[in-house]
């Protein structure tokens, strides 16, 4: 454990993936020029993968117990100057907000990892997952995504648990629009080259939609650069007139510095900016109307992306506008509050009644998050504590639960190649530790108490209901939606008379265990004991909406 | 409404370091159970279908053990509360913290009061002789171990929900109870009519939570007075909250939220979760909590009755209300020991229970004591009525469950919250006497339900007869049995009360009308359940032989067949559960279940598991009746003034007092014999019926005459109908509509936006193509043409060269003439 100290320990959690994916590019290299064996290099990148995936969790989990809720603020800096003439740092740390995200994400890459690999099976599981690795290509009888192009698979992998470790450490803009733009690369790859029949289309949606968002984010980064002031860099010099200090930044905000600004267009600037970088964040968390690449991403992703997708991707846009919204435009958040919690309730309960259409469970899945996401937007528009602590928490259940969620997905889509809801039936009689696995994550996300959903419910609502009372009753019609929708979709899957057609399908196995047994004990713990997650965030939070809106 | 407030304390509570222990055995028993049944059970290699194999044996050993562990500490908490005094009776234990975020905290706590107490007795107590009765009753069925997980899951839960210290808690235990009755009517899943009752009582428990828990939040943010300050509904950020109450500072843990609260005369004041907190400002007056609930007022509401109507709300879920009853009768798929715990002792007075524990906020607000009575009195009459025509011995008691709870809201809504509470527990006894019985006669009956296939079983089952009948006097309300001694005092004290309201407006009727009402409803009572007695135990038996084609035959065409088939396919099935389970039907009118070989044969008593369940509890339901003899009798027959022993017990717990009128004693003792009379009134009509099955012709012609009423009343007033087409239909038109706006419009216009970016694109590239490419080849081409064309001049010969030469030349020489 020495290994990790307050300095380092966010920088190795950010970097030991990509080292990993470097090492794998090494041996990809050594396959062409050297010759090596197709098996040796894909075991071999295999174990290069869970190796420093899993450093990077333990990094993770490192950063968690040391970072100390009781002193609070920003902790485990790493600073250097990275290109003087742009004012550009290297500058990583964490405050209650990011170490709960770094948590999540290191454990929730990890297990993605795990579910990556075509181990830990048995025979006929494997069989029938099309995880025989022969070496050949069968076009009419398609491998499974974990036995194709290894390498590169697990290369894209790693870079892209870089890419998120890093922006939820980042402190400096550019450094955080360097790592987000990190993510977007890998992510294309790995919906399209291993994704599903529609992996094309998906992917490119995905990547032209995020990439039109990052672009406004992109176009708000440098207006705000450009109306900051000459901050202290890390080696203690001055900065040349601007800076790229987010906390810095935050604090020029308190002064009033960017109230100041020159109107652009004529409005606001600071009405501008947010707007910006809003809807660059709000095609990421997704929000309402900007939701539809969500599904078919999802759709069309294989099982561990769909995994980082919903468990850690989805929660950037939330952090985005915490890190950046709130604390350095906290006038406009001001003003924008009405608004982003119409939006929440637009996304909390259209988002449940479209679930209840749907007949793909991926796509049930994939509309759930919308709703659940949108507890979030409202949970942090009304600006109370318990509002602003719910939505961050429900960031932290949402990734526990929804991966669990995809994971469970691919469990059945693995053996019975479809995922339509109408075509199973019975299920529980031949699969019963699958169907009592997946009514467990059914039960937490739709927010049972005990289980990890129900807390950051119950506190955004309490926190919403004063502020926004009518919203808050019309967002809390979502709690009937959702136990019926799934309830509907256990009903349809597991319930009633067995369809021939599943018999003798093989239950569980050791893969599946491992990723979703640690989940589902963490959704029970969270059930019982949010305050280990609360804690950290509190604080943070209380402090950034005292600077919003003074108690 | 009087007051006596003037002298209440706030709690005083005893720390108890065992109290986690009364719930843990049972989520122990469920763990282990869900983890290692299946391979416990099997552990001898026997067959899943076997009857008492030593597997099944470890099974509910473990889960009986468990239970008997919670029950004996219960007892144990039981002779320590009683030690105390008087006014310090609470027991309390804190083990964490479960979340903080500024004033709104909650510890993982629990505490026993007495009424609490009373609770845990009853659940753990009958629940004890729930899980003995169940290793008889489920012998047979192959997921033994899935089924005694699950019952300790709900006892687990429903052990949270009534020792919860704090809202928290009990919405825990609150919703952990519907998990256990979703997974206990939809046990035998693989019928899709029991799996679908299942998920109903499931989602219509949800709208019942969504009442809940607006109205918590409404009590919450009533408490921390943010009400003045706001200007409308639609809100933005001006609201501020009044600075004494301030409730929306940033404290993170449960010290740093205490130490935010402020306090009068030492008592806690502000938004809270904890029941004593609440209790303490609002009974205390000098805190000012009560005159500023009470002089609030929301969307021109009141705040307190607008609070107590959205917690009633989640009560009509949970303990089967109009119009929330609906899953209740369908729970009935469950097996019967299951009806009996959860859908008759304990689970579903969960409201009951929740209405007493707030009594002093109920209090506060006439109106919506006014409400939870009146609505309490009309389902008591509206279930009754259903109950007259009912052929499925489980669907009468379970409207008969439904009807009787709704006796228990006319107490505690009227205020006579003992009486609620003491009719619960006598219900409690009665009822699952009456359940666990039908479980027996079914059993005896090879899994027949339709009372018209029974009949005559005093003979077979002399045990299950004794006991059944026990139980009916008590619930048809002879002073024999327990049962009148609750229903007569709910029904004298509604009679008296005079404070109730509705709107806001005082209406002194309004407790006569419900005495009336709930005096019909109890002469419905004892029709309906001497009805189920003489077609069940009297006359011949008329089960056995073939009767599967004749199942209709008299059902008057009212009933559609599908759920027949439905039943019908998975007890033919080779489904999971396999063909030992009870497989009993789970529509009123489906036919039989076929069981491999067990037709024919003539009833039998149970073992004996089952008869002594169903003697201890036939006891208890008259024993009980010592806890609530009345001050009159005493007053008569011993000159004494003591209360009742249970209101006694009570009092301290139900600090709101209720002033209700006053009747002479010769008034109380003539309405003693009117509710008497309504027994017998009942039992007669019953018996003139249906004693030995002897006036079926007659029957027959009555109903034939009465048709279109008795259709009506048969079909259940067509209520689940009524939801069908005002809920789910509209429903899922609006999920569709969602769904295609999702699809069409929305990514539609992702795709119009592709669309014309492409189009854009493809005009670009062809005016990269034509116009611009266009320009620089046309030069290029031009100067190629002219270039080829100018080619052919030359052709290299001398002729042709001095041929262009003169032309030339000519040329010049013309121009230079014109010119000049």
């Amino acid at each position: 454990m020495y290994l990790f100290t307050d300095g380092n320990v966010l920088s190795l959690a950010t970097f030991f993936p990509v080292i990993g994916a470097v090492v794998i590019v090494l041996l990809m290299m050594g396959r062409a020029m050297l010759g090596l064996g197709k098996q040796l290099v894909d075991q071999a990148s295999r174990w290069i993968a869970l190796v420093s995936s899993g450093l990077s969790m333990a990094a993770a989990i490192a950063a968690w117990s040391l970072y100390d809720p009781g002193l609070g603020g920003v902790q485990l800096v790493a600073k250097a100057v990275w290109i003087r003439d742009f004012n550009v740092e290297y500058f990583v740390g964490a405050d209650g907000i990011s170490i709960s995200m770094i948590l999540l994400s290191g454990i929730i890459s990890f297990i993605a990892t795990i579910a990556s690999m075509p181990w830990w099976g048995n025979h006929q599981a494997n069989e029938m997952a099309g995880m025989h690795d022969d070496g050949h290509d069968h076009p009419q009888h398609p491998k499974h995504f974990s036995v194709r192009m290894v390498p590169g698979y697990m290369a894209m992998l790693l870079l892209l648990q870089t890419g998120m470790m890093g922006t939820f450490a980042s402190l400096d803009m550019f450094l955080f629009y360097v790592f987000w733009e990190v993510m977007l690369l890998p992510m294309y790859f790995l919906i399209g080259v291993w994704g599903g029949p529609r992996k094309e289309y998906a992917a490119i949606k995905f990547f032209l939609y995020t990439l039109a968002g990052s672009v406004l984010m992109l176009l708000a980064i440098i207006a705000l650069y450009y109306n900051s002031q000459p901050a202290l860099l890390a080696d203690g010099s001055m900065s040349r007139l601007h800076t790229f200090n987010i906390l810095e930044m935050a604090k020029q905000a308190q002064a009033g510095v960017f109230a100041a600004a020159a109107p652009i267009l004529g409005f606001g600037f600071t009405k501008i900016v947010f707007i910006g970088l809003f809807i660059g964040f709000a095609i990421k968390i997704p929000m309402f109307p900007f939701h539809t690449w969500l599904p078919d991403a999802h759709v069309e992703a294989p099982t561990p992306i769909s995994v980082i997708l919903a468990g850690v991707l989805l929660k950037m846009g939330i952090y985005g506008i915490l890190r950046f919204n709130y604390a350095i435009l906290p006038d406009a958040t001001a003003w924008a509050a009405n608004a982003m919690a119409i939006f929440g309730i637009i996304n909390i309960v259209y988002a449940a009644f479209v679930c209840l259409a749907q007949k793909d469970l991926k796509k049930l899945i994939a509309y759930s998050s919308v709703s659940h996401m949108g507890f979030s937007l409202l949970g942090m528009a009304s600006m109370t504590p318990q509002g602003i602590s719910g939505a961050v928490l429900n960031l932290f259940t949402h990734g526990i639960i929804s991966s669990m969620l995809f994971l469970l997905v691919g469990v059945i889509y693995d053996r019975a190649h479809h995922r339509e809801i109408e075509k199973f039936g019975g299920l529980a009689a031949v699969l019963p530790e699958y169907a009592a696995m997946t009514g467990l994550a059914f039960f937490a996300s739709m927010g049972l108490p005990g289980l990890a959903g129900f807390i950051s419910e119950f506190m955004v609502f309490s926190g919403a209901f004063p502020v926004f009372t009518t919203y808050t009753i019309i967002s809390a019609t979502s709690i009937i939606i959702t136990a019926a929708y799934y309830l509907w979709a256990i009903h349809r899957m597991f319930l009633g008379k067995l369809n021939q057609a599943y018999l003798g399908f093989p239950d569980m196995v050791w893969r599946e265990r491992l990723t979703l047994y640690p989940l589902a004990a963490f959704c029970i713990v969270l059930g019982f004991y949010p305050q280990m997650i609360l804690s950290m965030i509190n604080g943070s939070l209380h402090e950034l909406i005292r600077n919003i809106r003074p108690l | 409404m009087g007051h006596e407030s003037a002298q209440l304390v706030p709690v005083v509570v005893t720390h108890a370091t065992w109290l986690w222990l009364i719930p843990l055995f049972p989520l122990v028993g469920a763990a282990i159970n869900a983890a290692i049944g299946w391979k416990l059970q099997g552990l001898f290699g026997e067959p899943k279908s076997m009857k008492g194999g030593r597997g099944k044996q470890l099974v509910h050993s473990i889960a009986v053990a468990a239970m008997m562990a919670s029950f004996a500490v219960a007892v144990y908490s039981f002779v320590q509360l009683a030690g105390l005094p008087a006014e310090e009776r609470t027991l309390q234990q804190t083990l964490w913290n479960i979340f903080s975020a500024g004033r709104l905290t909650a510890d993982l706590a629990f505490s026993l009061d007495q009424l609490s107490m009373v609770m845990v007795l009853v659940i753990t107590g009958i629940g004890l002789l729930i899980h003995v009765f169940s290793i008889g009753y489920m012998a047979e069925e192959p997921a033994y171990w899935r089924f005694f997980s699950y019952m300790n899951l709900f006892v687990f839960a429903m052990l949270l929900l009534v020792m919860g210290d704090n809202f928290a808690v009990m919405f825990f235990g609150w919703e952990g109870v519907g998990l256990a009755s979703y997974l206990l009517i939809a046990f035998w899943y693989t019928d899709p009519a029991k799996a679908a009752a299942g998920m109903k009582a499931f989602v219509v428990n949800r709208f019942g939570d969504f009442g809940f828990i607006i109205g918590l939040m409404l009590l919450f943010w009533g408490l921390g007075g943010a009400w003045e300050a706001r200007p409308g509904i639609l809100r933005n950020l001006d609201y501020v909250p009044s600075v004494e109450l301030n409730s929306n500072a940033g404290a993170s843990t449960a010290a740093e939220s205490d130490a935010l609260a402020p306090r009068v005369n030492g008592v806690k004041v502000g938004p809270t979760l904890n029941f004593r907190e609440l209790r303490d400002q609002v009974v205390i007056e000098a805190t000012g909590v009560k005159e500023h609930l009470a002089g609030t007022t929301v969307w021109g509401v009141s705040l307190l009755t607008l609070i107590g109507m959205l917690l009633f709300v989640g009560a009509m879920g949970k303990s089967a209300q109009i119009p929330l009853f609906v899953w209740l009768p369908d729970a009935m798929a469950g097996p019967t020991p299951v009806s009996a715990l959860i859908h008759a002792a304990t689970m579903v007075t969960a409201g009951v229970y929740m209405v007493a524990r707030l009594n002093f906020l109920f209090v506060m607000s006439p109106s919506a004591m006014g409400w939870v009575a009146l609505i309490g009195a009309l389902t008591a009459i509206f279930a009754a009525t259903i109950g007259f025509f009912q052929y499925d011995i489980k669907k009468v008691l379970a409207y008969s469950t439904v009807s009787q709870l709704g006796f228990m809201f006319i107490g505690v809504g009227t205020g006579a919250y003992w009486a609620g509470i003491y009719h619960l527990m006598t219900h409690a006894f009665f009822k699952a006497t009456l359940f666990l019985g039908s479980g027996s006669v079914i059993l005896g009956c090879h899994h027949e339900q339709d009372m018209r296939k029974m009949g005559g079983l005093k003979k077979h089952m002399p045990i299950t007869r004794w006991t059944y009948l026990i139980a009916t006097v008590a619930i048809a309300g002879f002073p024999i049995a327990n049962g009148f001694y609750s229903k007569d005092e709910i029904l004298w004290k509604a009679f008296t009360s005079n404070h109730l309201a509705l709107f806001g407006t005082p209406t002194p009727w309004l407790g006569p009308l419900i005495y009336v009402i709930g005096l019909v409803a109890a002469t419905g009572t004892s029709f309906y359940m001497y009805r189920s007695y003489y077609m069940t135990f009297t006359g011949e038996y008329r089960g056995g032989g073939d009767h599967h084609g004749d199942a209709h035959a008299d059902d008057h065409g009212a009933h559609a067949a599908p759920a027949t088939t439905a039943a019908r396919t998975a007890a033919h099935g080779h489904d999971a559960t396999g063909h030992g389970a009870p497989a009993a039907p789970a529509a009123a009118h489906a036919a039989p279940a076929a069981h491999g070989g067990h037709h024919g044969g003539t009833p039998h008593e149970s073992p004996w598991q089952i008869t002594l369940v169903l003697a201890i509890l036939a006891a208890g339901s008259v024993a009980t009746l010592f806890l609530g003899i009345p001050v009159l009798w005493q007053h008569t027959f011993a000159h004494a003034n003591t209360p009742p022993i249970l209101e006694h017990w009570l009092e301290p717990v139900l600090s709101a007092k209720v002033t209700f009128g006053h009747g002479t004693q010769a008034m109380e003792w003539l309405f003693q014999g009117l509710g008497v009379l309504a027994a017998t009134v009942g039992f007669v009509a019953a018996r003139a019926v249906y004693k030995d099955n002897r006036n079926e012709a007659a029957l027959k012609a009555m109903i034939e005459r009465w048709k279109g009423v008795w259709t009506v009343v048969y079909n259940k007033y067509y209520v689940d109908e009524l939801y069908e087409v005002m809920v789910l239909r509209p429903t899922s038109r609006v999920a569709r509509a969602f769904s295609w706006f999702d699809g069409k419009i929305l990514d539609g216009l992702v795709h119009t936006v592709a669309a014309f970016t492409r189009a854009f694109a493809n005009l670009d590239g062809a005016i990269d193509k034509y116009l611009v490419d266009g320009a620089v080849n046309g030069v290029a081409n031009v100067i190629g043409w002219a270039g080829g064309s100018l080619r052919h001049l030359q052709t290299g010969r001398i002729q042709t060269y001095l041929y262009g030469a003169l032309g030339g030349a000519l040329v010049v020489v013309l121009v230079n003439f014109l010119i000049s």
